[in-house]
């Protein structure tokens, strides 16, 4: 059926959408950008924050734009003087209740209530609000916030409840007393939140930020005792550039590598190296729970958030969980036993930092059956994409004018599979470019499988190999997570392999990645743009299957023995333990 | 604070919980369903305590903080039971401008529990209300079935203390 058109104008300017836009959007196509505070596409549009009112001819009051679908014949006017007095008044009154700290504040220049002072040319608060105190949550591993920056948007809220169906926290009481937290006010680190943070990046201010691990990271370099060893996760290489300007996008492996050596890391490996670890050893249990009869269908266990969400919602679905560590865990243990015994180094002395596009591996280097036979965690640090941007930015190098650089080979080669780990469908193709290659010889294997790509958020496929047809599922966003689980709980959908990423469209969208406005991130495919590149860097790597890399080749031959042998088991896998929701 | 957990224990009986079972299964699936399950819920239980919120949360498939952004929204609902001296401290403003702030203050001293709350031995409860059409007797203060009227704050300390005599 044909849409139907509606015709209006907006500031005169004759304007044709289709049927069901509302005027925010229908402005943007007549090149007209409303200001907007609490208004995310598609997740959070309630018309609350009042800053995208408007005037329409005939109606009484004026309209939030963000949630009032257009009509035939009708005018709109988005900057009268009634408009502007309006939306100044309200966010001057927004900021009376703000501490506005901005100099200090982690947001700063990322802040859209900042900017948005700046667009309506507020340049001074008529109202004095209470003198605001911090109001800092840190229980979790992963997050801080600060009550006293948050205008209520609720932003947090719908991320956390619609896309991700977790909704730990909501708004609490009511009038002024009103702030966003979770049930009876417990704690973050007391509920059942996955830590993925993606809160964090829908916040439009200093109130929700990583809980930073960028102190000890520096401390550890300064120490003469400790050597620093350094991996980024597949994704960051094409998200990192975003902080400094460059286009969504941009591949800057190179100089992201340079960057590492200058901040005085002892060691710069890639985390890469670990996923291809992760395809051989999922591949194998894969292989093995196929050809045995083990618990199917394997579902994938790279992504903490994902992982901690089944402990806590789904503990009967642990056994379908692969038992492999996640890439950065992999990465780890691998620097602290054949790297320390290759370098001679005591494992006690290595500090791993690993640099990644989500804030829940902050909590996953901290649990404890990750821990190794020889006492050590195998990571010591995570730092998100954007507190490796600050590192860089504090150590005073211009990020666009560095040379390209090369990772330490030892544990720095990679290929094109582990490359597109980062988006969602990665892994699955990474383990299916593998799989089929174990299956049909590498000469007749596909190599590329498309239908498993894409931002889409639940993705099927079905391929035949030699003797056995495989049915895989690809799925993002927790809410995606649900659907999935629950179909496959009632037999309605059935799989033998299904990828699972806590964040929605995978690594490349997590919630230590770089910041973007909600408009931005409104009217812009970023996961996509971002995905495009891992898939981009893959076409040209010189290998494109986890086992054809040499490293590991070398590393099965001489250390590990076999993928899913005894040795490989003790470094590269553990056990998920069911955890209680509610902590009464 | 008030609205945080209750410092009594849970005692719901299972008569009780049943009763709630039913109520939510005749409005799961229904838009809507969070108010009329915790308007039930407090009339069986007296007030939503945690342990009924997640029953709530459960039984119809919301977020626990969902439930509770309902429950700590209403001024109708509560997160404590009542105690065994149910305390009302008159806000109005007849009592207000002769000085309630002041009596409420040292209730709340005195007991260490906020409007909403409760000591958790389960003696003392106290709201804060609006008139109760005693005017002339403010500031006015009741406990249970008993009125004090003409209250100054250093009288709320012997009142007490007569309460909790009685044990």
């Amino acid at each position: 059926m044909e849409q139907k058109m509606i015709n209006l104008t907006i500031d005169n300017i004759p304007v044709t959408v289709p049927e069901g836009t509302t005027v925010l959007e229908a402005a943007r196509s007549a090149g007209i950008k409303i200001p907007s505070l609490c208004y995310l596409k598609g997740i959070n549009e309630i018309g609350a924050c009042r800053m995208c009112v408007v005037e329409v001819k005939g109606a009484r009051s004026l309209m939030a734009s963000c949630v009032y679908p257009v009509s035939e014949g009708m005018v709109v006017y988005t900057n009268t003087p009634r408009v502007r007095h309006s939306r100044q008044l309200t966010l001057e009154l927004i900021l009376s209740n703000h501490r506005m700290d901005c100099l200090t504040c982690s947001r700063n220049e990322h802040c859209e209530l900042r900017q948005l002072a700046a667009d309506l040319g507020i340049d001074a608060v008529r109202y004095a609000g209470d003198d605001l105190k911090p109001q800092i949550e840190a229980s979790a591993l992963h997050l801080v916030r600060d009550n006293s920056k948050c205008v209520l948007c609720r932003r947090c809220v719908a991320v956390c409840r619609k896309r991700q169906e977790v909704g730990v926290i909501g708004p609490n009481d009511r009038g002024f007393r009103t702030h966003i937290g979770s049930a009876f006010d417990r704690d973050l680190a007391e509920v059942d939140c996955v830590s993925c943070g993606q809160c964090i990046v829908a916040c439009p201010t200093g109130a929700l930020q990583e809980q930073s691990s960028i102190p000890e990271v520096l401390e550890a370099l300064a120490d003469p005792d400790k050597h620093v060893v350094v991996g980024p996760a597949p994704s960051v290489r094409v998200t990192l550039g975003e902080c400094f300007g460059m286009p969504v996008g941009t591949n800057v492996e190179g100089k992201m590598v340079t960057a590492l050596k200058r901040l005085g890391f002892d060691k710069v490996f890639d985390v890469d190296t670990g996923a291809d670890f992760t395809i051989m050893e999922e591949g194998t249990e894969f292989l093995q729970r196929l050809q045995n009869g083990g618990t199917l269908p394997m579902i994938t266990s790279c992504s903490p958030g994902w992982v901690r969400f089944c402990e806590q919602h789904y503990p009967d679905m642990i056994p379908n969980l692969s038992t492999c560590k996640s890439p950065q865990q992999m990465f780890g243990a691998l620097v602290k036993s054949y790297y320390a015994e290759k370098a001679g180094i005591d494992p006690k002395d290595i500090y791993v930092v690993s640099i990644m596009p989500c804030t829940a591996k902050k909590y996953e280097v901290k649990r404890e059956e990750q821990r190794m036979a020889n006492g050590c965690m195998p990571v010591d640090a995570a730092l998100t994409t954007r507190e490796l941007a600050r590192l860089i930015t504090q150590a005073g190098m211009m990020f666009e004018h560095l040379p390209e650089g090369e990772f330490d080979p030892m544990l720095g080669v990679s290929t094109g599979a582990s490359v597109i780990f980062g988006a969602t469908g990665g892994v699955m193709e990474a383990a299916l470019r593998t799989v089929a290659a174990k299956l049909c010889g590498d000469e007749d294997a596909p190599l590329e499988f498309h239908e498993v790509r894409g931002i889409e958020g639940i993705k099927e496929a079905t391929y035949e190999l030699p003797g056995r047809t495989v049915r895989v599922c690809v799925t993002s966003g927790l809410a995606n997570a649900k659907i999935v689980l629950d179909g496959v709980k009632s037999g309605e959908m059935q799989y033998d392999f299904i990828e699972f990423m806590a964040c929605p469209g995978g690594c490349v969208n997590g919630g230590g990645q770089p910041l973007h406005s909600a408009i931005t991130r409104s009217f812009n495919d970023l996961r996509g743009m971002r995905a495009a590149a891992l898939y981009k860097q893959d076409e040209g790597m010189s290998h494109r299957r986890s086992h054809e890399n040499p490293v590991l080749k070398e590393i099965y031959a001489t250390y590990l023995g076999e993928p899913g042998g005894h040795l490989a088991h003790e470094l590269l896998h553990c056990t998920y333990v069911p955890q209680k929701r509610y902590r009464t | 604070m008030p609205n945080c957990k209750t410092a009594v224990p849970y005692q719901g009986t299972p008569e009780q919980e049943e009763r709630l079972r039913q109520v939510i299964e005749a409005h799961k699936g229904q838009p809507g369903a969070t108010m009329p399950v915790l308007q039930a819920a407090q009339e069986i239980f007296g007030y939503l305590p945690e342990e009924v919120q997640i029953m709530v949360a459960e039984g119809l498939d919301i977020p626990l903080s969902e439930v509770y952004g309902v429950a700590s929204f209403y001024s109708f609902f509560s997160l404590n039971p009542k105690g065994k001296y149910q305390i009302s401290v008159c806000l109005g403003t007849a009592c207000y401008v002769k000085g309630a702030a002041g009596v409420l203050d040292a209730v709340e001293k005195k007991l260490n529990i906020a409007p909403g709350g409760i000591t958790p031995d389960g003696a003392f409860s106290l709201d804060a209300c609006r008139c109760i059409g005693a005017c002339g007797l403010a500031p006015v203060m009741t406990i249970n079935d008993d009125v004090y009227g003409r209250l100054t704050p250093d009288q709320v300390g012997p009142i007490l203390d007569k309460y909790l005599a009685q044990g």
